[in-house]
């Protein structure tokens, strides 16, 4: 946990870094018929480093305890996260349809080791739940791709 | 006057239509209180697009639905599973779970209901009396007056909110900055996008809230490993009526419980430390103070009356003052804007019929709740007997379509991605998420009232304690950013050792531990 603290709070000062940058380039000041621009961000930024300075100075005196994450925690987790991020990637080609369709499918057998009929079964019935719901309900349109458009939507 | 207004707002509740829309959003809001990743907060975000073109009325009496089922849905999962389906049903496990395990499931959950009801019944009678006036008063508030306001909203989450201080500062912080981004529609000014297009929109809250809440949330109960090993419970007319029987003799707690949860549900912080509060009071009063943890009814009263009636109480800022005090008024005030209604104080003047008929339906849709969670539980315990892999995508395609609805936008997706990512991060860390989320909600109106105070007093910062309102307001906030600084004073003073320190109240010491 304490290292994690420490890169955690680096990289919020890094950020409050940027913030402070760009506030200083807006102005922080007093305009002509107010606070410019910059004047929150400033003093967000400013709270944000003297903020996150201190927790890396507390984390730095502490003891170090339990590690962040362990090997057979991070595990299951990259193991949802790296397909769901695929799933992200795959919705800009194909709609989020079928690129749903796919990621339950493929995480259900992958993950769950569900027989190939359930996973189909599960994998085409939520996308089309969704669908109906969505598209045709509530007239609210999500990403489609060639085989909607092949469908004729 | 308020049995005019709220007569009417029955006449808008009560109609089919608002009706079947309470009982959709009880079911749903159910199922999402039992699903792992799925609260009240991510499931009003993801719902939130489906309600853009319904009557607002209609709309937020679907959403408080949902809000009200998802609170239930958290009690069914703490009883028979162990498993705190939301922060604020912890403490009902410890005294729900052994209950279940002693074959009492049934009393137990109809304990939890009841209470929850009568929680939920005295917050809304509360409301239905007090927001109405605290509307008036609040009509007098200028710039300095909202913003000392929304400072006190902040300082409580770092003064009272247990934890380490500093990162809720942190979280507060970086809410803001995160608001800030896109254009500054007071000067028209680009900020902090750095040139790059797909930060001018800036980033949407909902999407906020279903990354941090909803994706942080599975990454997190996936690493724990999850097993669902439930405890069967059988609920019929004469176990209910029996346990009803029983509540009775528990109305010095009811009681003690409403009052508490009402309090800190009123204040930003909300139901989770009301609960454990109620827990703690519930036991140190009681007789039996012995058996609580082991499978004492009372314990399951407690916490589930506090939780509820915080939870409804959370409503009454946001109503009046146009300040949500949690995560899911948060997402609710967003889309009071998304409808084209001011939330706010004006909002009783200008949009009556909203206003009562959403007070009207807390108490139709609390009562639907109560008959329908106790109706089907089994059917709401059974779907988390769905394997593990067929809930986990499926929750994950929910954040994706919800997180895209809002606008339409491809790069919201990413987005909640990388806020999953970054919710995880924080909830091992112990960065609190509300306040970030009320801060990236609150992000322009605080920063328009504190520059519009500024330009009143032409840059003085002491306006804020010149008028006599603000100022109480701000002194009282100020106290509460320099608590916890004074308490470790006083501690290393004292040089007691820390673990012998409890805090007098209950609600810091005993925040949640996950």
């Amino acid at each position: 946990m304490r290292a994690a603290d420490i890169v955690t709070a680096s990289f919020l000062m890094v950020l409050g870094g940027v913030v402070l940058f760009d506030a200083i380039r807006l102005g922080f000041g007093w305009g002509t018929d107010g606070p410019k621009s910059g004047f929150f961000p400033f003093w967000l930024a400013t709270i944000l480093l003297t903020a996150c300075g201190t927790i890396t100075v507390q984390a730095v005196r502490r003891k170090s305890d339990k590690p962040f994450v362990s090997r057979e925690q991070l595990g299951p987790v990259l193991k949802v996260l790296w397909p769901a991020a695929a799933m992200v990637l795959l919705i800009h080609f194909i709609g989020l349809y079928v690129a749903s369709a796919l990621y339950l499918g493929f995480y259900m057998r992958w993950a769950g080791r569900h027989s190939w009929i359930s996973s189909v079964l599960v994998a085409v019935s939520v996308p089309l739940l969704t669908f109906l719901v969505f598209e045709k309900w509530f007239l609210v349109s999500l990403p489609k791709g060639p085989l909607e458009a092949w469908l004729g939507y | 006057m308020g049995i005019d207004n709220i007569i009417h707002g029955f006449h808008v509740a009560i109609t089919p239509f608002n009706l079947m829309m309470a009982v959709v959003g009880i079911s749903l809001g159910t199922i999402i209180g039992v699903l792992p990743g799925l609260g009240g907060a991510n499931g009003v975000a993801i719902l939130l697009p489906l309600t853009f073109r319904m009557p607002p009325t209609s709309a937020i009496i679907l959403l408080t639905s949902l809000y009200w089922g998802a609170l239930f849905g958290g009690a069914i999962t703490s009883v028979l599973f162990n498993i705190p389906g939301e922060p604020w049903s912890v403490a009902t496990t410890f005294d729900g779970y052994p209950l279940a395990k002693q074959g009492k499931g049934g009393q137990a959950l109809t304990a939890a209901f009841s209470s929850s009801f009568v929680g939920a019944l005295f917050a809304t009678v509360l409301i239905t009396f007090f927001a109405p006036v605290l509307a008036e008063v609040a009509l007098k508030f200028g710039p300095p007056e909202f913003f000392a306001i929304q400072l006190l909203t902040f300082s409580s989450f770092v003064g009272l909110g247990g934890g380490n201080p500093l990162k809720s500062l942190v979280s507060i912080v970086l809410g803001f900055i995160l608001a800030a981004v896109g254009l500054d529609i007071v000067t028209g000014q680009l900020r902090l996008t750095f040139g790059l297009t797909p930060l001018m929109t800036g980033f949407d809250f909902i999407v906020a809230v279903i990354g941090l809440f909803g994706i942080g949330e599975i990454l997190l109960s996936v690493e724990e490993g999850l097993k669902f090993e439930g405890a069967k419970a059988r609920i019929n007319l004469r176990v209910v009526l029996d346990t009803w029987k029983q509540l009775g003799q528990y109305w010095r707690t009811f009681i003690r419980s409403c009052l508490i949860g009402f309090w800190m549900g009123f204040k930003p912080g909300g139901a989770t430390p009301a609960s454990f509060m109620s827990y703690s009071f519930a036991k140190r009063f009681s007789k039996h103070s012995e058996r609580f943890g082991k499978g004492e009814l009372e314990g399951v009263v407690a916490p589930e009356t506090a939780a509820h009636a915080a939870g409804v109480a959370a409503m009454l800022p946001m109503l009046t003052l146009g300040i949500p005090g949690s995560p899911t008024a948060a997402v609710m005030f967003g889309g009071l804007i998304i409808w084209g209604l001011q939330p706010g104080p004006l909002l009783f003047k200008e949009q009556p019929d909203f206003v009562w008929g959403l007070i009207a339906s807390m108490y139709t849709g609390n009562l639907i709740g109560v008959i329908m969670v106790l109706a089907f539980v089994p059917a709401f315990a059974a779907i988390l007997r769905i394997p593990f892999a067929i809930l986990t995508p499926f929750i994950v395609v929910i954040c994706a379509v919800g997180s895209y609805a809002v606008h339409n936008n491809m790069i919201d997706i990413w987005y909640m991605i990388l806020f999953g990512i970054v919710g995880y991060a924080f909830k091992k860390l112990d960065y609190p998420l509300a306040p970030l989320v009320l801060a990236l909600v609150l992000g322009d109106m605080a920063e328009n009232a504190l520059r519009q105070s500024l330009i009143m007093s032409q840059g003085s910062p002491l306006i804020f304690f010149s008028r006599p309102i603000s100022g109480v307001i701000s002194a009282v906030a100020i106290f509460f950013f320099v608590l916890p600084a004074i308490t470790a004073l006083r501690r290393r003073r004292r040089r007691t050792p820390p673990q012998a320190i409890a805090d007098p109240s209950g609600s810091s010491s005993l925040e949640v531990p996950k």
